[in-house]
C-alpha cells in the first residue's frame, strides 16, 4: 500500500501543525491554543499526564468473524503509525502508552458481512489505547468500536482503508456520566475506496474526539457522520480535518447534536483543506445543533481552506436552532403533550443518520444506547 | 352538535418588568356547529389575542370570564388538552419546528387527538388527498414542520391539519393574508370542505373582507380595542368593506355600540 499521494505543497493548514510521537513535542495546553480552546482542561482528570495503564483499567473484547486476523502490534511496526501521527498530547500519550495495538487486520478482497465488535470496557482510573484496523484492497468491513464504562482513557484509532475496499467504522461514546474520552481516529483512504466513519456520543463527563481523513490515492471516498446528546454539565468536542490531498476524491461529513440542561457543552469543528493538487474534489459538511433548554451552549466551526478553484464543489453549513415555548405551543396545540413533543423533536432531529447504518445488530445497538440515554433524561 | 361559548372574557399580556396590558375588555361570543363567525378588526385591536387566549398560549393570562366548549371549562385545560377537546387554531404565524418532518408531525397529531393511531393504510391515502387538495407538493411531507415554507405555504398547512385533524371548532387567525388570490381559493376551499365533512364551527378572523367572498360568514362581529363593538350578518362586512373602522374609532364609537 502506498504511503499518502506526493504533494507539491506540504503547507499544513495552520490549525493542523504537523503530528508527533514524542509526548514532549506536545507541551501541556494552557487553554489558549488553538486546538484546545473550547476544551474543559481542568475536568480532564489527568487525562494530559502521561501514566500508562493502571491494572485492571480498561479491557478491550474483540469479536470477530473468522476471516479477520486479530493480533498485536509493538510501536512502530507497520503498519502501526504509518496512518496515525499524534496530533495532539492525548493522542501522544495514548501511542505511547499503547505497547501492544490491538491489530485487526482484514486480507484484501475479503468481505466480512458480520461486523468486528471491540468492547472497550473502562473500569475506572487511566487507561490508553491503540487500535489498527487494516484492510486490504477490495475488502469490505464494519468495525464497531463500542466503549462503555467509566475511566480516564486516552485512544487512538488508526485506519488503513486499502484501494477499492469498502469500510465502516461505528465508535459509540456509551460512556458513564463521569468518564472522561481523549482520542484520535486518523483513516487514510485508498484509491477508489470508501470510508465511512460514525460517531454517537452519549455518555461521559468530556469526551472528545478528532476525526481525521486523508487520501492515499484518486478518487476514494469518506463520509464522516456524528451524532450526540449532552445534558447538564456534559462536555462533547468533535474535530475532524479532511485533508483533500489528491484530485478526484468525494468527502461528506454530516454531524448532528442536541443539548439540553445547565451547562451542557457541545463543540464541533469542521476542518476540510483542499489543497492545490485535489482538482476536481467535492466536500460538504454540515453541522447543526438543537438546544432543547436554556443554558447549554452549542460551538460550531466550521472551516473550508482551499488551495485550487478548480473542484467541483464544496460547501459547508451550520445551523443551532432552539426548540421553544413557540414550538411546544404549535406542537401542544396540536393535540400532542409537552412530553411527546420534545420526543418527537429530539427524535426526528436524530432519525435520519440510524438510517443510513445498514447492518442492523449495529444499528440496534445504536438505537438502544440513544433511547436508554434519552430516557435516563427524561426525553 | 357543539358550542364554544365566550363570556365576558378579559385578557392581559405581559409586556416586562412585571407590568401587564390589558388587551381583552370583556368578549361574548357564542359559536355553535355548523355556523361561521368572522371577526374583524383593525390591526391591533386583539384579535390573535383572542385566539391565542381560546388555544391557552402561555403569554396571555385570563383576568376573568370564561371560556367553555359544550360546559367544559377550556381555560382548566392545558394546551394540547383543548386540542384534544376538539378546538384547533390555525395560526396568523405558524412556528417552524426543526428535525420533525410534516409527515411524522401529522401522524403523531392524529393519534393524540383520536386517541389511537390511525390505519397506516388509510391514512397515507388521507393525507395525500389532503395534500393534493391543498395543491402542495408531496415532498412537503418529508420537510420540517413550515421550515422554509413560504407564507402562503404555512398557511395551506395549517388548513390541511384541518382538515385531518377534523376538530369541532376550528379559528382561522388571519388565514387569508399573505395569500395570493389563487391560494385563497384553494384555501378557502379546503375550509369548506372541512364544514361540510364535519360540521365544525368556525370562528374566522380577518382584517379584510376578500375571504369572505369564499368563505360565507352566518355572522359578523366587528372586533375594536378589545371588544366586539358591532354585529350582524353577512350585510355588516360589505358596509366594512366601504366603511372600513374609521367610525368605530377607539373610544368614542366603541364604548357605546359594544355596551
Ligand atoms: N408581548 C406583548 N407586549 C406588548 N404588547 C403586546 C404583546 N403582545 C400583544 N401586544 C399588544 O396587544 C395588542 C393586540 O395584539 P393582537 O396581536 O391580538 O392584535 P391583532 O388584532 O391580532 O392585530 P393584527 O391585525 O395586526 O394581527 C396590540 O396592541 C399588541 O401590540
Ligand atoms: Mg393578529
Amino acid at each position: 500500500m502506498a504511503g499518502a499521494v506526493e504533494t507539491t505543497d506540504e503547507v499544513a493548514s495552520h490549525l493542523h501543525p504537523a503530528g508527533s510521537f514524542d509526548v514532549d513535542d506536545h507541551p501541556m495546553p494552557n487553554g489558549r491554543e488553538e486546538i484546545w480552546r473550547f476544551t474543559p482542561l481542568r475536568r480532564l482528570a489527568g487525562a494530559l499526564d502521561r501514566q500508562p495503564t493502571g491494572a485492571g483499567a480498561v479491557d478491550y473484547r474483540v469479536e470477530a468473524p473468522g476471516e479477520v486476523a486479530v493480533a498485536s502490534l509493538a510501536p512502530g511496526q507497520a503498519p502501526r503509525g504509518t496512518v496515525l501521527v499524534p496530533s495532539d498530547r492525548a493522542a501522544a500519550i495514548a501511542s505511547a502508552e499503547t505497547a501492544d495495538a490491538l491489530h485487526v487486520k482484514v486480507p484484501a478482497e475479503v468481505v466480512v458481512a458480520d461486523p468486528v465488535a471491540v468492547t472497550v470496557q473502562a473500569g475506572g482510573g487511566r487507561s490508553n489505547g491503540h487500535v489498527v484496523l487494516d484492510v486490504g484492497p477490495f475488502a469490505k468491513v464494519t468495525l464497531l468500536l463500542d466503549h462503555r464504562g467509566t475511566g480516564v482513557h486516552t485512544a487512538n484509532l488508526e485506519v488503513v482503508v486499502g484501494d477499492g475496499a469498502e469500510v465502516t467504522v461505528v465508535s459509540v461514546q456509551d460512556w458513564d456520566r463521569d468518564a472522561v474520552h481523549l482520542g484520535q481516529h486518523e483513516a487514510l483512504v485508498g484509491r477508489d475506496a470508501s470510508y465511512r466513519h460514525i460517531v454517537v456520543s452519549l455518555g461521559g463527563d468530556v469526551v472528545r474526539l478528532n476525526s481525521n481523513v486523508r487520501y492515499a490515492g484518486t478518487g476514494g471516498g469518506a463520509d464522516l457522520y456524528g451524532l450526540y446528546f449532552a445534558d447538564a454539565g456534559q462536555h462533547l468536542e468533535h474535530r475532524l480535518f479532511v485533508d483533500h490531498n489528491a484530485p478526484h476524491t468525494r468527502s461528506h461529513v454530516d454531524y448532528k447534536g442536541a443539548l439540553q440542561g445547565r451547562d451542557a457543552r457541545t463543540v464541533w469543528v469542521g476542518d476540510v483543506l483542499i489543497r492545490k493538487i485535489a482538482e476536481q474534489i467535492e466536500t460538504y459538511e454540515i453541522n447543526r445543533n438543537l438546544v432543547l433548554t436554556d443554558g447549554a451552549q452549542a460551538d460550531s466551526v466550521p472551516n473550508l481552506e482551499i488551495e485550487t478553484g478548480e473542484i467541483v464543489s464544496a460547501g459547508h453549513a451550520s445551523a443551532t436552532g432552539r426548540f421553544d415555548d413557540e414550538q411546544l405551543f404549535y406542537l401542544q396545540s396540536r393535540g400532542i403533550t409537552e412530553e411527546d413533543a420534545r420526543r418527537l423533536v429530539v427524535r426526528g432531529f436524530f432519525a435520519g443518520l440510524l438510517e443510513r447504518i445498514g447492518i442492523e445488530t449495529v444499528r440496534d445497538r445504536l438505537t438502544e444506547a440513544i433511547e436508554r440515554r434519552l430516557a435516563e433524561v427524561g426525553v | 352538535m357543539s358550542t364554544l361559548s365566550i363570556r365576558d372574557l378579559q385578557v392581559s399580556v405581559n409586556v416586562g418588568e412585571g407590568e401587564d396590558k390589558q388587551i381583552l375588555h370583556g368578549v361574548d361570543l357564542t359559536i355553535n356547529s355548523g355556523e361561521t363567525h368572522a371577526i374583524m378588526g383593525p390591526n391591533g385591536s386583539g384579535k390573535s389575542t383572542l385566539a391565542y387566549s381560546i388555544a391557552g398560549h402561555p403569554k396571555y393570562t385570563i383576568t376573568g370570564g370564561s371560556v367553555t366548549l359544550d360546559g367544559e371549562d377550556v381555560l382548566e385545560m392545558s394546551v394540547d388538552e383543548r386540542a384534544r377537546a376538539g378546538l384547533f387554531l390555525a395560526m396568523q404565524y405558524p412556528v417552524e419546528v426543526p428535525g420533525v418532518s410534516v409527515s411524522n408531525f401529522l401522524r403523531t397529531a392524529k393519534t393524540a387527538i383520536d386517541g389511537e393511531a390511525p390505519k397506516l393504510r388509510t391514512w397515507m391515502k388521507d393525507l395525500k388527498t389532503a395534500m393534493s387538495d391543498l395543491q402542495m407538493d408531496p415532498e412537503f411531507a418529508q420537510r420540517n414542520v413550515n421550515e422554509g415554507f413560504s407564507g402562503g405555504e404555512k398557511k395551506r398547512h395549517e388548513i390541511m391539519q384541518l382538515e385531518l385533524l377534523k376538530p369541532k371548532m376550528a379559528i382561522l387567525d388571519e388565514t387569508d393574508s399573505g395569500l395570493d388570490i389563487d391560494a385563497l381559493r384553494v384555501v378557502s376551499e379546503g375550509v369548506n370542505r372541512a364544514k361540510t365533512e364535519t360540521g365544525a364551527g368556525v370562528l374566522l378572523i380577518t382584517h379584510y373582507t376578500r375571504i369572505l367572498r369564499y368563505i360565507k360568514p352566518d355572522f359578523v362581529h366587528v372586533f375594536v380595542a378589545g371588544r366586539i363593538v358591532e354585529e350582524g350578518g353577512p350585510e355588516l362586512s360589505e358596509r366594512l368593506e366601504v366603511e372600513g373602522y374609521e367610525r368605530y374609532a377607539a373610544g368614542a364609537g366603541a364604548a357605546k355600540i359594544g355596551d
